[in-house]
Order: C-alpha cells, then structure tokens, then sequence
C-alpha cells in the first residue's frame, strides 16, 4: 500500500496583526492613564448620586481617615512652595533635600514640629501608624488652618477637596469645616464615589 | 553599489542565497502584552466623584443677608449616630417642643418625606429631565431653567441639617444626598444646640444627653 503523504503545514502564525493590536492598547493606556498616587491613608468614602468630576489639577486635598486623623496635600506642581510657606508662618527652614522629599509626597499628616524628622524617614516608613500622626486641627493648635491658608497663597484657584472615611464622626468634620469658614473658604467639595441615581417616585 | 552589479552579473556566479526579511514577532507581542498589563492595573480609569456644597460665611456682614426662613416652611432633620434619624416640621426659633418624627434613610423615609414636601419642584424638575432626554432642551438650558425652578417657587422646603458629634460622616453625606435626589434647593448644615440633644434624648427613652457633645 503507498504511503498516505500529509503535507507538513507550518504552525507559526503571522503576529504582525497581534503585535499591532497589542501596541495599540498599550498606546490607548498609556495616554488616557493617570496613576493610582499612593495616599498617606486609605479612606474608604461615602457613595452619592452627584456625578460631578473632581479636576486634576490645582486642588488641595484634605483626607480624614476613620479615626479622625487629618492629612493635607495639594497637587504635584507646588509642593515645595507651600512647604516654605508653612515652614515661615512657624520660623522654620527646610534644606533643598527636604523640600525635595517633600514634593514627592501626595499628602502628608504631620505636626509642623515633627516635620524634619518625618522627612528624613525612609519612603516605607512614612506611612506607618506611629509616624502618620494627623495634623493638629482643633482650637487650642490649628495647623491644618495654616496650612490650607499658604496653600490659598500659593494656588489662588485652588479647589479645596474634603476626602473623609465614612465612618469619621461628625465632630472631626465640624471641627474641618469650622476651619475653612473661619478662612472664608465658602465653597467646597466632599469627594465621594459613584452610586447609582435613584428612582424617583413622588407619594 | 557592489550588491547590485553583482545581481545583474552573469549566470556563471552563485546567486546570492535569498535571507527571508521575516522575524519573529512573538517575543515583541508578549512585551506588548506584558505592557498593557502593567497600565491596566496602575491606572483610576474612573474619576472620583464630588458634591459641591457651599456654606454661608460666619462673617458679621453677612447675617443681615441671610435670608429668613418662614416657619412653616422650614423643616429640621437631626442626625444621630448608628444611622438614626430624626425630622421635625419647624426651623431653629420654631415652636417649642415640636413633635420629633423617627425615620431612616431608605426610601421610604426621609425621601418619601421631602418628595412629598417638594412635590412642585420635583415635578417640574422630572417635566424638564424629560425634555432633556428628548432633545428638546440641552444641557446648559436644562441646568439653567432646573435652577431658575428651584429658586422661584418660595413654598419649596428650607432643610436645617443637624447632626450629633456621634454620627458618621456617612450619615451627612446621605443626607446631603437625599437634598439633590429631592431638588432641595436650600438646606443649611448647621450646630446641633442642646435643646435638639434633649428632644433626641426624649425619643431615644435615655434621658441623658449623648456623651462627647460639648457644643
């Protein structure tokens, strides 16, 4: 009996095509990404119904976490200008190397007075219970109040943003929003996350 | 140059052996691959949303502006903790001793109750969506004639937020939620006073304010 032949067919593939897709996507991310910044605390925030985007750019933040500790932070760009700012309201000088760090931390939460020592921490350190302490905002020392004031001075149009955890009490959120109307800080927005619009039905 | 004299020489020569210009592009798909895998995961594709609120300013100034608010139109919403909620028909020098209601915050609560309340507006409101969906209004007039409606009708509710140092900042935000789901136009968060730690404490069969409250 002769031999059936079957014809050896090549198994490669053409991946032209499958490298064009992939390079595609991977220019599709990379232009409409903005990175996860790491935060000082993870808050969990409340959902509402508003849809209202937060802008990227010039904001200062202020994040209270669940156990009512509050941190402050505002956008890339003048970091370091802000530092120099509240370092003068309290006679203190930061060094090029500290403001540095500085402007590499998204947000930070502590006592003006232990600021060089927080600074000089190694990045994973920063972040640890014992170090993130919250900045002072009560009556008898309201730093949180400096420093949303140099920040005013350093970005005129900076939106103020209040990102707390939504099992803080009111009492730390009073004592926040206290803060900004004693500034004269009138308008402001309570970040929050998405939740879906609700049936209207009139009884 | 010595490439080509060659291809056009005589037949006698060996033709240059013919290299196939294809490489292989797998290794190339897999860093793609690899990449995208990478943004994928580091990026927020979704923005966080926000609330916009404005609160009036405690300066001097201001207190002749503000606004009177008609008794009858006033309604006071007290916030406690563990999700407890309390309304009462009346504003901050209403009757004394008003009749505290207990809800929450389904539905069929507080909703309900401010539904009911701000029927004219929400309807005019829900009349104006329905054109937007159609077509017949665009964006901007639609958030312009919402806010035209909004400020006009002067029998639309005028909510007094109060919560205690307890309550969660949840509660407020659903609260203030509860303001846009409702087209409440003008609410106000203001300090609990002690007179609205009692009337809860009435409610509640404790008899002793809330600990922690010092405002």
């Amino acid at each position: 009996m002769p031999k059936v032949k079957i014809p050896r067919k090549s198994t490669s593939v053409d991946m032209t095509a499958m490298c064009d897709v992939a390079f595609l996507l991977l220019n599709f991310f990379m232009l409409t990404s903005n990175f996860t910044v790491k935060e000082a605390v993870l808050v969990s925030t409340p959902s509402s119904i508003s849809e209202i985007k937060i802008p990227e750019v010039s904001i200062m933040t202020i994040i209270i976490d669940k156990d009512g500790k509050v941190f402050f932070g505002i956008d890339g760009a003048k970091r370091t200008e802000l530092l120099k700012t509240v370092g003068e309201s309290y006679q203190m000088a930061f060094n090029d190397k500290e403001l540095r760090t500085y402007s590499l931390i998204n947000s930070s939460g502590v006592p003006i007075e232990m600021m060089k020592q927080y600074l000089e921490l190694p990045m994973e350190e920063r972040d640890k219970k014992e170090n993130a302490l919250g900045i002072p905002a009560d009556s008898v020392d309201n730093q949180l109040k400096v420093w949303i004031k140099s920040a005013r001075k350093v970005d005129i149009k900076a939106k103020i943003a209040i990102k707390a955890d939504q099992n803080a009490t009111y009492a730390v959120i009073k004592n926040v929003m206290k803060t900004l109307q004693d500034l004269d800080e009138n308008k402001y927005n309570l970040i929050t996350s998405l939740e879906k619009p609700a049936e209207i039905v009139i009884p | 140059m010595n490439v080509q004299s060659k291809d056009h020489g005589k037949g006698g020569k060996p033709k240059p052996k013919k290299v196939s210009t294809r490489v292989d592009l797998t290794p190339m798909v897999d860093l793609g691959f690899l990449l995208i895998t990478f943004f994928m995961l580091t990026t927020t594709l979704i923005k966080p949303q926000t609330m916009e609120i404005y609160l009036p300013s405690n300066k001097k100034e201001d207190e002749d502006k503000q606004t009177e608010i008609k008794q009858s139109q006033a309604i006071t919403i007290l916030i406690n903790n563990e999700n407890k909620l309390y309304y009462f028909f009346g504003g901050p020098e209403g009757e004394k001793d008003p009749e505290l209601i207990v809800t929450d915050y389904s539905p069929t609560g507080l909703r309900s109750m401010l539904l009911q309340r701000n029927a004219e507006v929400v309807l005019k409101i829900e009349e104006l969506k329905k054109k937007l969906e159609s077509r017949e209004l665009t964006q901007e007039q639609f958030s312009e004639q919402s806010a035209a409606v909004k400020r006009e009708l002067h029998i639309a509710p005028v909510v007094v937020i109060k919560a205690t140092d307890l309550a969660s900042y949840k509660n407020l935000v659903d609260v203030l939620d509860e303001m846009q789901i409702c087209n409440v136009a003008r609410y106000a968060i203001v300090d609990i006073t002690d007179y609205d730690k009692e009337l809860i404490a009435k409610i509640e069969g404790t008899g002793i304010s809330e600990p922690g409250g010092t405002n």
